[in-house]
């Protein structure tokens, strides 16, 4: 029997990303075949917007009880719920179903198996954020475009600002899902921890009371939350002419201390 | 001698108070297939996990060819091949889109198709993971520990949950693919497995290995008993115990007389010649025996002799429902 001698010791001393292309390419295919995931990821925001519309009375109807110098006059109160189905479907995708992916990878070990191999496991971690940031880009601009051709909505006013607003909302709420992953052990706690962040966000973004019926309370505690923020930064940027700063600010604060901290809290098994 | 390919060093590893591996210490060569046998609990998947580079030890050395992997575990991983206890992939990824993935991470990977030829899954590569019965999943696990074209590879408990034919055939493939030049770590707590694949094995119990060597050369080491297992009909059972327990008392090649498990049936243990004492008793007396049996040695036997206990595979697992000692 031959005796090979050994490859040098700590010639690679991380993982490679040898291979990452494949596995963008086979988790994307793998997780088409889910219903809930592309679903929730992809149509979700179209089916809220849709509904809404269509089945609330009024919705459609311009809005002629505000005064005449206010900036939702004549506006459809459906035009005015835009930017927060755009929140929405970032925080779908960032806060439900990214999270509760990694961590049933988590829970049925295909994250030790894959620190088996030469790929980082952080590939599939990474992955799976492209995978999300694309669906939501693809799920904002379904229901932009289905919301246009069903109802008529209104030009933004700064479209820039609501562009950087809606990646500045992805910063935010994908490092507080990444944070999530990071840490539940088990898929069914990765959907308790995320729902229970979700719908008070939600509520806290103006889903249910949106723009012009918005109270002055929750405006005033949303726009500390990362979802809240969001909401807020793209309707003022889609019917005002003032930069949203503090939303701003806050989306950023919360990418800048949740991200690290899911990056260095992150279990593997 | 060749140089090791795997070699471990007073391993030790402790998880809060318990301690999973005390002092373990074993030496793989290029070529075999070695076995590392114990109970469940007795610290088997956590010493090759560490091994492996997957746990960090608390004291001793690991070394795969030639590299410590405690501190460069990635150093190794293209050339060490892990079939993990429990199935780990997401249920709708299919046969093939598993193993192309898992060869695209490897510089030099196994050809997917002879892979899935050589396993028997070349009819399933379209079949989703989640679809798979327990032998084709272990199959496919198996056939992902070797895409890399490993030279190393530890496949653990691989054939638990299998029917006894898909066992079989798991061990021919085993042996298969040791003839291809791969060098393999079985962990496993079936006897019969350990002795019918591996070279040579280390037995583990409660973290501490009780015996090293080859099968063969282990039962030989036993002590000389032997045991000899005789059955009367219901008439001549009793009067045969007499006679055998009488003998016992006199004859220096006959220790101990116990009922079977069966009725009628007696079971007498003494030196290597016990069965020369026992025939000629039975004769002068004329008791015929029904049947007449000497009990192979196992490795059971080498380790209730190194740990004075009956061999129980479920020993570490809580709760658990233990199997009764084959008689």
């Amino acid at each position: 029997m031959t005796t090979t001698a050994p490859a040098a010791a700590g010639s690679r001393p991380t993982g490679s990303w040898r291979g990452f292309g494949r596995l963008l390419r086979t988790e994307a295919a793998v997780w088409l075949r889910d219903f809930a995931a592309p679903f929730f990821g992809i149509l979700f925001p179209t089916v809220i917007l849709l509904g809404v519309g269509f089945a609330i009375p009024g919705m459609r109807d311009p809005i002629t009880d505000a005064p005449e110098t206010s900036v939702w006059y004549g506006l459809t109160p459906i035009a005015t719920y835009l930017p927060t189905v755009l929140a929405m479907a970032v925080g779908t995708a960032s806060l439900t179903v990214m999270p509760v992916t990694i961590a049933t990878y988590r829970e049925k070990g295909v994250l030790r198996r894959l620190s088996t191999t030469p790929m980082r496991p952080q590939g599939i971690v990474v992955a799976h954020l492209l995978i999300n940031a694309v669906t939501t880009v693809v799920g904002a601009a379904l229901a932009l475009a289905l919301g246009q051709l069903a109802f008529g909505l209104a030009v933004p006013e700064q479209a820039g600002v609501v562009a950087a607003s809606f990646v500045l909302g992805m910063g935010a709420l994908f490092s507080l899902g990444m944070l999530v992953a990071a840490i539940v052990p088990r898929a069914s706690a990765g959907n308790a921890v995320a729902m229970s962040l979700y719908f008070p966000m939600l509520l806290l973004a103006g889903l249910w009371t949106p723009g012009p019926i918005m109270p002055d309370l929750l405006r005033q505690i949303g726009q500390f939350t990362p979802l809240g923020a969001a909401a807020q930064a793209m309707t003022m940027a889609w019917f005002e002419q003032g930069f949203p700063l503090l939303q701003s600010v806050v989306m950023v604060a919360w990418a800048a201390v949740l991200l690290p901290l899911a990056i260095r809290l992150f279990r593997w098994s | 001698m060749a140089e090791p390919i795997v070699e471990v060093r007073n391993l030790r590893k402790t998880y809060g108070d318990k301690v999973a591996v005390d002092d373990v210490s074993f030496a793989v060569e290029p070529g075999e297939i070695f076995g590392i046998l114990g109970p469940n609990g007795a610290g088997k998947t956590t010493t090759v996990e560490t091994l492996a580079g997957l746990r960090q030890a608390d004291s001793g050395a690991v070394r795969v060819l030639g590299i410590d992997t405690q501190r460069h575990a990635a150093a190794v991983r293209d050339h060490l091949g892990v079939q993990l206890q429990e199935a780990a992939l997401h249920d709708k990824i299919t046969v093939g889109e598993a193993l192309r993935l898992f060869a695209s991470f490897y510089a030099d990977p196994a050809d997917p198709d002879e892979l899935m030829a050589l396993l028997d899954l070349t009819g399933h590569a379209g079949v989703q993971f989640g679809r798979l019965s327990g032998g084709q999943k272990q199959r496919l696990s198996i056939a992902l520990a070797l895409v890399g074209n490993p030279r190393i590879a530890i496949l653990d408990e691989l054939t638990t949950g299998l029917d006894p034919q898909a066992r079989r055939a798991t061990w021919d493939l085993v042996e298969r693919v040791r003839d291809t030049g791969v060098t393999i770590l079985l962990v496993t707590h079936f006897m019969d497995e350990a002795e019918r694949l591996c070279d040579r094995l280390v037995v583990i119990d409660a973290g501490r290995v009780v015996a090293e060597g080859t099968p063969a050369g282990l039962v030989d080491g036993l002590e000389a008993d032997r045991t000899v297992v005789v059955r009367f009909g219901a008439d001549d059972a009793g009067r045969a115990r007499t006679v055998l327990t009488d003998l016992a008392a006199r004859h220096p090649d006959v220790g101990h007389v116990s009922d079977g498990a069966t009725p009628g049936e007696l079971v007498v243990t003494g030196s290597r010649r016990v069965l020369f004492a026992v025939v000629p008793a039975l004769a002068e007396t004329d008791l015929v025996p029904d049947d007449v049996r000497t009990v192979a040695r196992s490795l059971e036997d080498v380790f209730l002799a190194v740990t004075g206990r009956q061999y129980d595979p479920q020993a570490g697992d809580a709760g658990a429902v233990t199997e009764g000692a084959h008689p």
